[in-house]
């Protein structure tokens, strides 16, 4: 009567199942080069080459994994309220506004506050920006994809309004404010290591890494192991019985979607305060819709959704390196490889599921008798 | 009269875990006759049901068709025999229009204008013939329930159903709808067709069938020509012999009233009237049972004493104290915390989060008490250590609650349930279905369990479909229909049959009278 209940291994869910995903991406990917006459077991090289093989490679992929570890906790801590978020776009840019906001004010006073403030102000505009969602969902049953995605394209006219009107840098002509107050800025990895002795290359890679590491252990530890993230767990399984349990399906669903907008929302502690130096207009990318694949890859538990993001992070940087080495594959091509990744590990991933559960079937079936 | 059987069925049986929901279920269904099927909720009648329309495979056992051995792989299956069914919850796409409804899936063309033409002349034939008047080309959201229903039979016809399997086809209607819907069966039957009408309803089985067969926990009791029946005797096969099964039970002493209901209203989901002025007291040391066919009010009324709907009249009185009224409402944490304990009606609906293990099962409702949190962190520690205390103390297998909670049998995950209720020593405990979908073994230990707290004093009340099972364990059992109390009797007053007829919504003066006829 327990159809469906766990019937593979634990392993076989989370480790097999998105391998074989990936695999079948590659594959078609690996076609597709080899139909534009390249060479696809070159390509794959050149692709790992450029993500991992160097010191500059290596800043780069954990710069983008940065970004997809913010993200993907984000989908996944409304996902295990029972919501789909699709809003990280969103609460990414309005995160990216308040940090701002924050280093501007106190950025005069001290540097180490300002940097404290805007990782509080990234957080909390996030989570502001999702609250009203939220709400229409809880207290008014607004379907919250529909809304979330509303309030992507709210908070881009938003930004783009402050950045060619009151933000905008004095006298410049592009839709960005002036560049942050100095020292205003999350220290890079290599600066963290020379000053320990250890030399590596300069690159984009920053303290905001080890802030998405700590997120991730912090939503781990949520999630599992306090009274709170049961109750929310059980909001996104069962609400009739987070009602028995006495929990309010209405307030819980606020809570996870602030918590989810203010993971998102730091997203912009990488890319501004650790790149950039100044908000731009439309620094979110496409990341904060990455983050439902790598949140769906890393079958929304922290330690996948890390390993998911420095896949895409991978992707990101290899990709853009393999463009580079290969004539015939254009970034467009590369764009495409990633939304192969996306289409199999999110879109389609229960395809391998039946097969994989029917010869893990036969397998115990065979092995009982 | 023809005596061909239309349908027949050789000792069909259905499992489901442990639970033998069709039992070697063997009857026979005259061509051109009306057959009842009457049995309590949870008698099996469904998925015998289902078994006939393709929707079940039969475990053992064989159905005949027109003296034809069939095995039915899905329903296009059975509606290419000619059986053709009416489901209680109608198969309609509410925006279509009944002719749209009706040609669904068997459009026999590409073009559809030309597939509903060409469907046309075939349905005006067969209005004509049973007398069927339907809007063709009225989108079915516009239509009455009645009109619905019929515009499902009409569709069953088109696709050619020599059988037609009615699902409590009166569940929905009005009883002017009623009236129309007989007339209609016995015109399908003056055409030939084949009726099968499933229902708990005893005087639409009297009403409107030629044989009436009567199934109880998944077997068959007995098959009678309607006229050499009565509804009495239908009711005393329907809810069964009473079953003799002394539970040791103490007299209660000294009680103090722990649970009052004053005049209790309150709607369902759908914003309709589910109760209506419910008044019910229950006593510290005894067991209040309430009886009623399913949806006659008895989830709404778990769900007000249990601080999950809100009363829109009335109060409810918990240890002196009002839980809920109007503008008052106590949430199901503050209630626990007073002393009442809740067995969720629906498991796996409400009771259990299906899909997490044991462990996290059992402090569900509790997760806030010291026992399993400090500071909001979980105490993972002692937790498991509780969760292995209930395991050994209800012999729960397998005795692993690492595993989701859904893996195990209904027995089990009951047994689970009751041992988290009872863990905090309840004064009151409110009860929903105490052994739905609960092995026999294990029906016994719950059974005594129960008459084990009534004994030390506590306040119990149990809501159950079973009639033999509210008879074994109550010491007074409240009767409910249509969200009202008909009446309230000591058990030792209470019969069957009584109980039956009240259950179909007849006073107790009333069947005092019935009784005497």
């Amino acid at each position: 009567m327990a159809a469906g209940v766990n019937k593979l291994p634990w392993w076989a869910e989370s480790i097999l199942l998105p391998v074989l995903n990936l695999l079948a991406a590659f594959l078609v990917s690996g076609l597709v080069i080899w139909s534009l006459g390249e060479d696809p077991f070159m390509a794959l090289s050149l692709l790992i080459e450029g993500a991992f093989g160097f010191e500059e490679a290596i800043s780069y992929t954990f710069y983008y994994s940065t970004n997809f570890i913010f993200t993907g906790l984000a989908v996944s801590m409304a996902f295990h309220a029972g919501h789909f978020n699709i809003g990280g776009e969103g609460q990414a840019m309005l995160g990216g506004l308040g940090l701002t906001l924050a280093v501007f004010l106190f950025g005069d006073f001290s540097p180490l506050l300002s940097v404290f403030m805007a990782i509080i102000a990234s957080a909390a505009f996030g989570a502001l920006w999702a609250f009203i969602p939220a709400y229409l969902q809880a207290k008014r049953g607004s379907h919250i994809v529909i809304t979330t995605i509303m309030f992507n394209f709210i908070a881009s006219a938003l930004l783009a309004y402050l950045l060619v009107g009151p933000m905008q840098r004095p006298g410049g002509q592009m839709p960005e404010s002036a560049d942050f107050p100095e020292g205003s800025s999350l220290m890079g990895i290599h600066d963290v290591l020379s000053v320990v002795g250890i030399p590596f290359e300069e690159g984009p890679m920053n303290l905001s890494l080890l802030i998405a590491l700590v997120c991730a252990v912090g939503v781990w530890f949520l999630l599992w192991r306090t009274r709170f993230g049961f109750e929310l767990r059980t909001v996104g399984q069962n609400p009739n019985a987070a009602r028995f349990a006495g929990v309010s399906v209405p307030r819980m669903t606020i809570y996870a979607l602030m918590l989810s907008g203010g993971l998102a929302g730091m997203m912009g502690l990488n890319e501004l305060m650790g790149e950039q130096h100044r908000l731009m207009g439309n620094f979110t990318l496409g990341y904060g819709f990455v983050g439902i694949a790598v949140a769906f890859m890393g079958r929304n538990h922290p330690v996948g959704i890390v390993l998911a993001a420095v896949l895409f992070g991978a992707l990101y940087q290899g990709g853009a390196e393999l463009a580079f080495e290969m004539p015939n594959i254009t970034r467009d091509l590369i764009v495409m490889i990633q939304g192969l990744v996306i289409l199999f590990a999110g879109a389609m991933e229960h395809m391998f599921r039946k097969p994989v559960t029917k010869i893990f079937e036969r397998f115990s079936a065979g092995s009982a008798a | 009269m023809t005596k061909a059987l239309a349908i027949e069925t050789r000792d069909l049986s259905k499992r489901f875990g442990e639970v033998r929901a069709n039992d070697r279920i063997s009857m026979q269904i005259a061509s051109g006759s009306v057959h009842g099927i009457v049995g309590e909720n949870g008698a099996g009648k469904s998925t015998l049901l289902k078994m006939l329309f393709g929707l079940y495979t039969p475990d053992d056992g064989e159905i005949l068709v027109d003296g034809e051995s069939i095995k039915f792989a899905d329903p296009a299956a059975a509606m290419a025999k000619g059986v053709g069914m009416v489901h209680q919850h109608f198969m309609l796409v509410e925006p279509f229009t009944v002719l749209e409804n009706i040609i669904l899936g068997a459009e026999g063309s590409r073009n559809l204008d030309e597939a509903k033409d060409a469907a046309r002349v075939v349905l005006l034939e067969l209005e004509k013939k049973f007398g069927f008047n339907l809007p063709l080309d009225e989108p079915v959201e516009n239509l009455a329930v009645g009109v619905r229903q019929r515009a499902e039979i009409l569709k069953a016809l088109y696709k050619g159903a020599e059988t037609l399997i009615l699902d409590e086809p009166t569940a929905v209607l009005t009883p002017q709808e009623c009236d129309q819907l007989f007339a209609l069966v016995e015109l399908l039957k003056g055409q030939g067709k084949t009726v099968l009408f499933v229902t708990h309803k005893l005087h639409e089985i009297m009403a409107v069938t030629d044989d009436v067969t009567v199934i109880r926990a998944g077997k068959v009791v007995a098959t009678r020509k309607t006229t050499e029946t009565s509804a009495e005797e239908l009711a005393e096969l329907m809810v069964g012999a009473k079953v003799v099964r002394e539970v040791a039970r103490e007299k209660h002493k000294e009680h103090k009233l722990r649970l009052a209901l004053k005049s209790v209203s309150c709607t369902n989901d759908q914003k309709q009237t589910a109760l209506k002025a419910i008044s019910l007291e229950v006593y510290d040391g005894e067991v209040l049972g309430i009886a009623g066919v399913a949806g006659n009010g008895q989830t709404e009324l778990l769900e007000v004493i249990t601080g999950l709907r809100d009363v829109s009249a009335g109060s409810i009185e918990m240890s002196d104290v009002i839980v809920n009224a109007h503008g008052v409402s106590t949430d199901p944490i503050s209630l626990r915390c007073m002393g009442m304990a809740h067995v969720a009606e629906d498991r796996l609906k409400t009771g259990v989060v299906e899909s997490m293990s044991a462990r996290d099962n059992i402090m569900l409702g509790y997760q806030r008490e010291p026992d399993f949190s400090k500071h909001g962190i979980l105490k993972l520690k002692d937790i498991a250590a509780k969760a292995d205390e209930y395991f050994e103390s209800q012999d729960v297998r397998p005795r692993n609650p690492s595993l989701p909670i859904g893996s195990f049998s209904g027995g089990n995950q009951q047994k689970i349930v009751i041992a988290r209720e009872i863990a905090r020593n309840p004064q009151l405990m409110v009860i929903g279905q105490p052994t739905r979908g609960v092995d026999i073994g294990a029906v016994t230990k719950i059974h005594d369990q129960i008459t084990e707290l009534r004994n030390a004093g506590k306040a119990l009340l149990v809501v159950s479909a079973d009639l033999d099972e509210l008879l074994a364990i109550s010491d007074r059992i409240a009767v409910m229909c249509e969200g009202e109390v008909i009446g309230v009797m000591p058990v030792e007053e209470a019969d069957e049959r009584t109980l039956g007829l009240m259950m179909a919504g007849q006073r107790l003066d009333q069947t005092a009278n019935a009784g005497s006829v």
